[in-house]
């Protein structure tokens, strides 16, 4: 009678990670703080990367783990942007330390818990049919044709990613981006249902096995078509799709939608032709902005907007403030709230109310039901919208 | 078809249970349709005095035994299987209520016959019995044909109108049965729930959430509007499970049945577990993002959208109109 | 101390359920099955009863699509054991599917006499019948349904378990063991698994397939007709904004004296 055996899960320890050569540079960490005093919830955090490199140096690491203070942890880029010995904490210190950290938690916040059995099962974190993911582009103002249904190559795969799909906020940047796509002249298609999560925030929260997963179902169906390019509205998409995929072999150039627009400025110029008449503040996004510093295509783009004027909050650019949602932080919002933080959106909210503009313009789906969730609550629901910057355009844009 | 229309009469902690009028009303007409008996089983001890209400019926077949004190689906399937060994009902009507439901499962097995369950309708057809039956959550409806017999079939509630009273008290007949309980499932107590602050049974205004409210944090939205509205917060199964509200706060079949003037549904999806306890409110609001949730078909107005969103700006206002 | 659990597929309902050319039954097409989510409380207890107790738990399930995902998520959570039993048709009736496993147990070594059965008392698919009480007696077996807490005491030899009544009253029993009880809930909500300990748990095998035993034969439900509800009646829908939507709630409300 055979018995079931699970071979160990490689565990933690100060040899395993230093082996590698982004993990032996934590030796060279200086204990500056820095990456402490940046960190958005570093005021409430236990562990911040300081005392967590500290920690691991001494032999004490396991404290940390046991923990589940690195929930708090939203990956907003901000400690490994500042850090002087320019240490890989976002991108890999944190992702590690935290898959360990969910391995060991007695219990997973249920919103969280959700989130993850969804994405695994459905290819969402909502829990929605995927059945319904290409709903959306049934009330699309343009044609937004499904790869499979259209029998040949494409230029570019526009992946529309979870929040776009499903959600009624997110469902209207998708057929913004859609209209300003076809003013473009661009030959897109989607994957429709045949799109899963890229998973990059399950991998940000430590959920590595789903992410590999998805990444594994995901490459299996983009090896069945015929694209020049890969294009998405989501900045986690984005960098899961360029910095991960290529090893398991994506070779086609990825795109996000901000910059993609702002490159073909001058075909969209023409057709942008009604005066919005808009105060507009951007939010640089932390994965699109700090992490992958792409900041004056967004303001490039809403500059070329008829009647909008552009207006800077305090913290821009590399310095911009988190929402709050990365790195799992979409699903924790109860665990937050019991651990007594303050929420990071009403930070930036009130930032944005400050520099007294009527739009406050993002580009990445997490961003509007955030800010407009504090809005409400801060009673500024009267005087700011949100709007991704492909919103404005769509606006903008004749016909 | 021989034989006649059996239910089994539910009472718990000495009071006769709704279900149980609704099972004589459909029970009677299924009598009739059939031109036998219909005969109420009665199990318990010191419990004769139910008989009287128990009027539909032709004959109450009383069993009294000290093992019939609360008792446990066990002891309750072998003195049902005793009788209908003897006496070749053909069709034997339980409710599908928490009271009942280790009866319901035991006795068909105990008996070797089949159950047809999630009834809300029962006809004679031709001699036989068409069943209808709400399968997956509410979402299908299969009819069955269950021959002549025998069967137990599960009874959903809301499926017969209690008849009007004043029938006259049916014959008793007092049964024996040798019911020694070797089982080894015991009752101790019963433990009522940790005392609430808030009975929902006597609010006028609930609002009632689902899994469709997505997180524990979004219960805030519903407490305000709550709030605004005079009334109190209630959850269907799924939210009691995951510890968001206390089982005092239940709706439905293990919980509470509430009848407020206004009951608003949000991200319900309206299984009958949870139906059945709240379907007599006055005026039900639905708001679900699937419109296809079988809330709908039992509220009074609905909204395919999202719960938190609707719960918020209703919130407001409400608000605003009561200045 | 032995325990032993068993789950089941039911068709997924967060999937638009279909009817097949037939008229009778579901379209296969887009039909998804799930695990049962009774069973997954049941497999929760089994694993806080092991965690107390260092209990060893079984878990047996019908091959059906996706069983393997269940079976394997079940070890990765704890379960020392996965037994999958071929043969039965994931849509044929609950008694025909007790009656499978009430052939095919005894003959798989190791699995009975267990001291607790333990399985999920109620599912959306349970039209002719309840697993627990149908294999409780095959099997010889006491049962007791709609339990949502269970203590044992393995030196007693008995279990003291919370039955749910309505209105949140709660019985309390005792259980000699043997015995089958049929879980309605559970003191927490199933445990998450990371997918890595579950691709870990598909690397490593380890569910053993066992074919059905054949036994009586069971007379499926004759079923007539299958189709969506019409409903006596159906909800007026307010489209519109939601602050619209709200508005027009607000005079309906105020129209009726509610606010």
């Amino acid at each position: 009678m055979a018995t079931a055996t699970l071979p160990e899960t490689p565990d933690l320890t100060l040899d395993g990670l230093l082996a590698t050569p982004q993990g032996h540079a934590l030796l060279s960490c200086i204990q500056c703080g820095t990456c402490a005093g940046t960190c958005p919830h570093g005021d409430v955090m236990r562990y911040t990367p300081r005392r967590l490199i500290g920690m691991l140096r001494e032999g004490f690491i396991e404290e940390v783990l046991a923990s589940s203070d690195l929930l708090s942890c939203v990956t907003c880029y901000d400690c490994w942007d500042k850090c002087p010995r320019g240490l890989h904490l976002t991108d890999v210190l944190l992702p590690v330390v935290k898959e360990q950290v969910l391995l060991r938690l007695p219990q997973v916040p249920s919103e969280l818990q959700g989130a993850l059995s969804n994405t695994m099962r459905y290819g969402n974190p909502m829990g929605e049919s995927p059945r319904k993911r290409a709903a959306w582009a049934d009330s699309a103002a343009v044609p937004v044709p499904i790869l499979r249904d259209l029998g040949r190559p494409v230029d570019v795969l526009w992946i529309v990613e979870c929040y776009a799909a499903y959600y009624p906020r997110g469902q209207d940047n998708a057929r913004a981006t859609a209209r300003v796509l076809a003013a473009l002249g661009v030959d897109f298609a989607i994957l429709g249902t045949e799109e899963k999560c890229a998973g990059e925030c399950a991998r940000l929260v430590g959920e590595k096995g789903l992410f590999d997963t998805l990444r594994e179902q995901n490459m299996a169906t983009l090896g069945k078509y015929e694209f020049a390019s890969l294009l998405t509205s989501d900045p986690h998409a984005f960098d899961a799709f360029a910095f991960l995929y290529p090893s398991l072999g994506l070779t086609q150039p990825v795109q996000h939608t901000t910059p993609f627009v702002a490159a073909r400025l001058d075909a969209l110029r023409p057709r942008m032709t009604r005066e919005l008449g808009y105060r507009v503040t951007y939010h640089d996004s932390c994965v699109l902005g700090r992490h992958n510093h792409m900041h004056d295509e967004p303001r490039r783009i809403l500059e070329a907007i008829p009647g909008v004027s552009l207006v800077e909050m305090a913290h821009n650019r590399d310095n911009t403030l988190c929402c709050g949602g990365g790195g799992g932080g979409m699903w924790l919002d109860t665990f937050y709230k019991e651990k007594g933080h303050g929420r990071l959106s009403d930070r930036r909210v009130e930032e944005a109310a400050a520099t007294g503009a009527d739009v406050l313009a993002v580009s990445c789906p997490y961003e509007v039901p955030r800010f407009e969730d504090s809005l409400k609550v801060l009673g500024y629901d009267d005087r700011i919208v949100v709007r991704d910057v492909m919103e404005l355009v769509a606006e903008a844009l004749d016909g | 078809m021989a034989g006649n229309v059996w239910i089994v009469a539910e009472h718990w902690r000495g009071t006769a249970s709704d279900a149980t009028r609704e099972l004589l009303a459909v029970g009677r007409g299924l009598a009739d349709s059939l031109g036998v008996r219909l005969e109420a089983v009665l199990l318990g001890h010191g419990m004769r005095g139910l008989a009287a209400s128990l009027g539909p019926a032709d004959a109450v077949l009383y069993v009294d035994h000290p093992t019939l004190a609360d008792a446990t689906g066990l002891v309750a399937s072998r003195a049902v299987a005793a009788l209908a060994s003897e006496r070749a009902p053909a069709v034997i009507l339980l409710p599908t209520t928490n009271v009942s439901w280790d009866l319901l499962g035991l006795l068909p097995a105990r008996l070797g016959v089949p159950l047809v369950n999630f009834c809300r309708e029962v006809e004679v057809v031709d001699g036989a019995l068409r069943v209808g039956s709400l399968l997956y959550g509410g979402k299908m409806a299969v009819t069955v044909d269950a021959g002549p017999g025998p069967v137990v079939l599960a009874i959903l509630p809301g499926t017969g109108t209690a008849p009007a009273p004043g029938a006259p008290e049916p014959h008793v007949e007092d049964v024996a049965v040798d019911l020694a309980d070797d089982s080894g499932v015991r009752l101790v107590a019963y433990e009522e729930p940790e005392a609430g602050d808030v009975d929902i049974t006597q609010q006028d205004a609930l609002v009632a959430v689902g899994r469709g409210i997505s997180s524990e944090a979004n219960l805030e939205v519903a407490e305000d509007l709550a709030d605004a509205l005079g009334g109190a917060v209630c959850g269907s199964r799924p939210v009691i499970d995951q510890g968001w509200l206390p089982l005092v706060r239940q709706v439905g079949k293990s919980g509470l049945t509430v009848k407020p003037r206004l009951y608003i549904a949000a991200g319900v999806s309206g299984a009958p577990e949870h139906v059945e306890g709240m379907k007599d409110s006055e005026l039900i609001i639905a708001v679900n993002t699937d419109a296809g949730a079988p809330i709908f078909s039992i509220a009074h107005y609905g909204i395919v959208d999202d719960a938190t969103d609707v719960l918020e700006a209703l919130a407001e206002a409400v608000r605003k109109r009561k200045g | 101390m032995k325990i032993l659990v068993l789950m089941k597929m039911v068709p997924d309902i967060v999937e638009e359920l279909e009817v097949a050319g037939d008229g009778s039954s579901l379209d296969p097409e887009y039909l998804r099955f799930i695990v049962n989510e009774r069973d997954d409380y049941a497999l929760e207890q089994s694993l806080l009863l092991k965690d107390r107790l260092g209990a060893t738990v079984t878990v047996v399930a019908l091959e059906a699509p996706e069983i393997d995902d269940v079976l394997h998520t079940a070890l990765a959570k704890g379960a020392d054991r996965a037994i999958r039993v071929s043969g039965v048709d994931v849509m044929a009736g609950t008694r025909a599917k007790a009656a499978a496993l009430a052939a095919t147990l005894p003959g798989v070594p190791g699995v009975l006499p267990a001291d607790l059965v333990l399985s999920g008392c109620q599912a959306i698919d349970d039209l002719d019948g309840f697993v627990g009480p149908l294999l409780s007696s095959a099997i010889g077996l006491p049962y007791l349904g709609l339990v949502s807490r269970i203590k044992v005491d393995p030196a007693a030899g008995t279990a003291v378990v919370a039955k749910e009544y309505a209105g949140g009253v709660m019985g309390r029993f005792e259980v000699t063991l043997p015995a089958f009880l049929g879980v309605q809930g559970c003191e927490k909500p199933p445990r998450y698994v990371p997918i890595a300990k579950v691709r870990a748990a598909i690397a490593a095998g380890g569910i053993e397939a066992v074919p059905a035993a054949s036994g009586p034969a069971v007379t499926p439900l004759a079923v007539g007709a299958m189709a969506k509800p019409v409903a006596a009646g159906h909800a007026e829908m307010l489209e519109g904004s939601v602050r619209d939507v709200a508005e027009r709630l607000a005079d309906v409300l105020a129209a009726r004296g509610l606010i």
